[in-house]
């Protein structure tokens, strides 16, 4: 098997991104919240990526700014994953009024704008983490549970499901064994872009100010933080925004090589 | 110069580009030589992968997707096509050879009318006028026995029937007097009953135009009724290329001689016995409709032996096997087999009921898990129903695997490593690893070549003699059912319209729907399709 | 009654239900959260006769359905109530600020519509070739980018290294239309680029699809040029995937626009829905709330009736 080179390119950029958002306390240069330099200093020696508005250093804030984001994101995207293909499974198998009641749900909540839906939910509950991580993963378990359902759907009316049923075997057999492998790889695929869709809608949420509150910081709210450095150029302004850029990007290049890797095994006919 | 069409030692290839991989390079034909003369028609004729609708359509000198014409002549009226300008091209197509594909309902555009899309060549390349145009498809749609042919271009594709639009897209194709027209598999996917129609009007505006016709098909038989001439291909090589009388009568390679006694499997009926499964005054219909598809059917199947169930799309001979199996429960009757009463609902079924009643599928590609191997596949039924484990599992995977004339080393293979016939092949396996008392099969045959499907009647009626299992046969062809059947049933919209032993039902004095389908199936000699045509005068002006 | 208005009227009526739907949701729904209006003003360290006497009058003991209808009645006739933050109208305040709004979304439509399809048709003419990698490669880029990272890049771009334009957008009563337009340039740039990548997507992805039919083939086959090809039988079947496309994005600009606003300090509708989700004032939120989600809603409604308008079988029928 060939690696093409931009899936290469994602994988690494993502690794390195993981890598250092895991071992941000060992990697970081400097304390996260200590002014260790002068206001708005261009990049040196001493600071790589220069320093912010009140002179910390911007390379450890994006580090550990990077755990945050990346941190809320994942843990948002694992339970909307599991939500959703856990749902759309069942309203896939079970079908009937369960499919029907929970299509209809899914409809309601995806006729409004995910973002719309949270600021409306924000303006009542508190801004911590558990709530932030509940709201973006229960909005974005929609999208799932929407794939996964047509995924499944369209294994289900397999002819080697129905022969499994009238082998006589369980559903447990028929959905972990006959369904789900044959779901797997763009279930896998979709766990990139929800999981670049959550650090996106974080990202927002904090730059609105309705995301993550110091003293914790996350990329979106140090790009706020800094807003005034950008009307003078200054990197403190761009970098946190550059650093987002490239983690989606990086993400949904390895997530398109899975992709383009999927319809290559649905093609693969033999004989 | 003289001939209409003369291809000298074609050679077309391929590149494919599978992803992560690198291009892989693939020779679709090689040589290939033929020539056409006016107002002849010349039959290609292969199984799937033999060339013949790439050779069709390099008569136009076009190729599909990555396909292109490397080697060789394509001389169209005396000038080289294939190193043709693709200016040049634009102005022959569709004006000096024209085409008609397999499926009219997907090759005609469902968003303009029939007239527009019947005469659009012929202003394109203004030849005529638009009165002139519409005069001639008017013309045309009578002689291909369209109805209301003034008023039938003003429909829809979408409204008008599926031998309807076959036959539009024939009047298409000749609306700009071309000199060449190919037709490709321009029977195929219709019923037996209309395919008949549609071939003869065919083969009557071929004659009246006076066109050279190329005429690409799987189907011998269909093809000896039109071509003068006929080429047989396979792997993109030239196997045979004679006079059609030649090829029929006297086939001089083995290859051809196997193609010309297809479907001929000689099967002698076995004399009545106590029935294992017995279906009766069974009506059925699907959820949230509100008509019948099956109505007070009844039919038994004799132990040991094979009831086949034939009818055309809409018979509702699918649906029965639905109804058997529990898939759907029926709204009346009784399914008693093996002196029991089964349950109409699969979930209420015991263990013993669903081992002893198999099922066989027409896609055996999507009839098995493709991340499954073939092992897994077959060890499946074992391990359910006979608690078989580690070593008497693999042993018993070996002797099924030997069963059905495959070797070692098959049980580690993943499915998308089979070719059609021994996919088909590992789904009988299957069936028979449950030792069951009844096999359905359904239609297991339509989808393969004729040679492959004959190797798995064989193995099938061999299986049958061995283990005593009984088969209920779906088909809609008439020749598998001569091959196998102890008992038939001719089904037509939901009812069956005729059942008894083989002998009984394929001896005259029929009924209407059976004597119509029984003339209809194509026969492997010259002159078939006028002999029908003629008897069927005869009859209707005799009334 | 002929079937095509038939679903045209179920299509209706199935929007006017969903609105209600969401209606009901961003209302009672929002009630039910473990958060009670009356301590977001006040605070954590608010006693309880004051926060008694602020439900009393807020009207939070009254039961949530009464006060649903009740809300939803006033709603009806342009009455959307006071903003617990300034007591002052809302439907006076978003009155002022949906027509900034729409002026954004308007201009940055115009120009992303035209752009988005010719580009589509490009990529797909070209489908596999260089135009449609270096098309395909530069919307895989900003399809990536939250509507604020894009922002950044455009401003950084626009006013620091070419300094063409100013940083914030304000617009003001009594500026001309000039003006205006030249106060907005960045955000509609920035929204172009946001839409431009998605819409573009799937104008080649409908054109593509389009394009594999196999009347296609037959057209071809008859000796037509890539041109005729393209205007006689792939674009009557294209044209209602493509302007399905097109109003879906323009969906999707609603939610671009609540972003880009707080980027440019653009005095409209966005901007006023965030400052008060800060504030916690839920009744201007929830007016706001329901506005854009009626917009959205109409919009993919229109998509879908589009696509059922378009559909020669529904159109003659059998």
């Amino acid at each position: 098997m060939r690696i093409p080179v931009s899936a290469l390119i994602g994988i690494t950029m993502t690794s390195v991104f993981v890598l250092s958002a895991v071992f941000a306390p060992w990697i970081a240069p400097y304390p996260i919240d200590a002014a260790v330099g002068g206001v708005w200093e261009g990049p040196s020696s001493r600071f790589w990526l220069g320093t912010d508005t009140i002179g910390r250093d911007i390379l450890s804030r994006l580090i550990y700014g990077g755990s945050v984001t990346i941190f809320v994101a994942l843990v948002s995207s694992l339970l909307s994953f599991s939500m959703g293909a856990f749902f759309g499974f069942l309203a896939a198998t079970r079908g009937g009024w369960v499919d029907t009641g929970l299509s209809r749900l899914v409809d309601l909540m995806m006729a409004v704008p995910s973002l719309i839906v949270a600021l409306v939910v924000l303006s009542v509950l508190p801004l911590n983490l558990t709530v932030l991580i509940l709201v973006m993963g229960v909005l974005d378990s929609t999208r799932v549970f929407r794939l996964s359902r047509a995924v499944a759907v369209d294994i289900a009316v397999m002819d080697y499901v129905e022969a499994a049923k009238l082998r006589g075997e369980r559903q447990g057999w028929i959905i972990f064994r006959e369904i789900l492998p044959n779901a797997l790889t763009p279930l896998v695929a979709e766990f990139g872009l929800r999981f670049i869709f959550a650090v996106l809608f974080i990202s927002t949420l904090s730059f609105l100010g309705l995301g993550i509150q110091p003293p914790l910081s996350d990329w979106g709210g140090m790009v706020r933080e800094n807003k005034d450095g950008l009307v003078y150029g200054k990197a403190a302004a761009m970098m946190p925004a550059l650093a987002i850029a490239v983690l989606a990007i990086s993400v949904n290049l390895v997530a398109d090589w899975i992709l383009s890797r999927t319809s290559s095994l649905k093609g693969g006919r033999g004989g | 110069m003289g001939d209409l069409l003369e291809i000298r030692n074609l050679r077309i290839e391929a590149t494919s580009y599978p992803p992560g991989e690198p291009p892989r390079h693939v020779v679709l034909v090689d040589d290939v030589s033929v020539s056409l003369e006016k107002g002849r028609v010349l039959g290609l004729i292969g199984e799937s992968g033999a060339g013949k609708s790439t050779i069709g359509l390099a008569a136009m000198a076009y190729g599909r997707g990555g396909v292109r014409l490397t080697g060789g002549q394509v001389l169209l009226n005396g000038r080289d096509i294939r190193t043709a300008s693709a200016t040049g091209l634009r102005a022959l197509r569709g004006k000096e050879v024209t085409y008609v594909a397999q499926s009219a309902a997907a090759a005609f555009n469902p968003a303009k009318r029939l007239m527009e899309q019947v005469i659009e060549t012929s202003l394109l390349h203004n030849a005529m006028t638009r009165p002139e145009a519409e005069a001639r498809a008017v013309e045309l749609f009578a002689k291909l026995g369209l109805p209301n042919p003034e008023s039938f271009g003003r429909r829809y594709p979408h409204q008008v029937s599926g031998g309807q639009l076959q036959r539009a897209m024939t009047a298409m194709a000749l609306c700009p007097w071309p000199d060449l027209v190919v037709f490709d598999e321009p029977t195929t996917a219709l019923d037996v009953t209309t395919q008949i129609d549609v071939l003869a009007a065919i083969k009557e505006a071929i004659h009246d135009t006076g066109v050279a016709a190329i005429y690409i098909t799987h189907d011998l038989a269909v093809v000896a009724q039109v071509a003068d001439d006929i080429m047989v291909l396979r792997g993109g090589k030239t196997v045979e290329y004679g006079p059609t009388d030649q090829i029929i009568n006297a086939p001089a390679q083995a290859y051809t001689q196997a193609l010309v006694s297809v479907r001929s499997i000689d099967h002698t009926e076995k004399s009545p016995a106590a029935p294992v499964l017995r279906a009766e005054g069974i009506t059925a219909r699907y959820r949230g409709t509100n008509f019948d598809v099956l109505k007070n059917v009844t039919v038994d199947v004799a132990a040991g032996q094979t009831l086949a169930i034939v009818g055309e799309s809409g018979s509702g001979k699918s649906t029965l096997a639905r109804v058997i199996t529990g898939l759907l429960p029926a709204s009346a009757g009784r399914i008693t087999f093996a002196g029991r009463t089964l349950s109409p609902d699969l979930a209420a079924r015991s263990k013993d009921d669903l081992r002893e009643v198999q099922m066989i599928y027409q896609m055996a590609d999507t009839a098995m898990n493709p991340r499954q191997t073939v092992g897994t596949i077959i060890g499946r039924p074992l391990e359910f129903y006979f608690g078989l484990k580690g070593e008497a599992k693999r042993v018993r995977v070996q002797a099924l695997l030997d069963e059905i004339e495959m070797g070692k080393g098959f049980a580690d293979r993943y499915p998308a490593e089979l070719s059609g016939g021994q996919k088909q092949r590992v789904c009988i396996a299957r069936a028979l690893a449950a030792k069951p008392k009844l096999i359905i099969c359904d239609e297991v045959t339509s989808a393969l070549d004729p040679l492959v499907a004959d190797g798995i009647l064989k193995l099938l009626l061999n299986l049958q003699a061995q283990e005593g299992v009984a088969y209920l046969f779906i088909t809609h062809d008439l020749a598998t059912v001569r091959a196998i059947a102890d008992k038939i049933a001719v089904m037509y919209r939901g009812e069956v319209v005729r059942y008894g032993q083989k002998s009984d039902v394929l001896a005259p004095p029929f009924d209407d729907y059976t004597d119509l389908l029984l003339s209809s199936v194509p026969e492997m000699k010259l002159g078939w399709l006028e002999g029908v045509l003629a008897h069927r005068r005869m009859e209707s002006a005799g009334n | 009654m002929h079937p095509l208005i038939k679903l045209v009227v179920q299509r209706l009526a199935l929007g006017l239900i969903l609105l209600l739907a969401v209606s009901v949701v961003i209302f009672l729904g929002v009630e039910m959260l473990p958060g009670d209006t009356a301590q977001a003003i006040l605070g954590q360290s608010a006693t309880p006769e004051a926060l008694a006497n602020m439900r009393e009058s807020l009207g939070l003991n009254q039961p949530a359905v009464t006060r649903y209808l009740t809300w939803l009645g006033h709603a009806l006739q342009g009455d959307l109530g006071v903003a617990l933050t300034n007591k002052k109208d809302i439907a006076h305040a978003i009155g002022q600020r949906l027509g900034n709004t729409l002026f954004l979304a308007a201009c940055a439509g115009m120009i992303a519509v035209p752009l988005a399809i010719g580009l589509g048709l490009t990529a797909a003419r070209y489908a596999g070739r260089w135009p449609d990698k270096l098309i395909s490669g530069i919307t895989l880029a900003t399809i990536s980018l939250p509507e604020f990272v894009a922002a950044y890049f455009v401003i950084y771009l626009l006013t620091q290294v070419f300094p063409v334009f100013q940083p914030v957008s304000m617009v003001f009563p009594g500026m001309s239309f000039i003006e205006r337009l030249h106060a907005v340039a960045l955000p509609v740039i920035v929204l172009v680029m946001v839409v431009l990548a998605h819409m573009m997507r799937m104008t080649r992805a409908a054109i593509l699809n389009v394009m594999q039919s196999a009347y296609i083939e037959t057209a071809e086959l008859k000796g037509l040029s890539p041109m005729q090809v393209i205007w006689r039988h792939a674009l009557p079947n294209a044209v209602a995937p493509i302007i399905s496309v097109v109003v879906i994005n323009l969906a999707y600009l609603v939610v671009g626009v609540v972003v880009v606003e707080v980027v440019f300090s653009y005095n409209a509708l966005g901007q006023y829905l965030v400052d008060h989700v800060a504030k916690r004032d839920l009744p201007v939120v929830q007016a706001v709330g329901i506005i854009f989600a009626a917009v959205y809603i109409g919009l993919n409604i229109l998509a879908d009736l589009i696509g059922v308008i378009a559909n020669p079988r529904l159109r003659h029928p059998k």
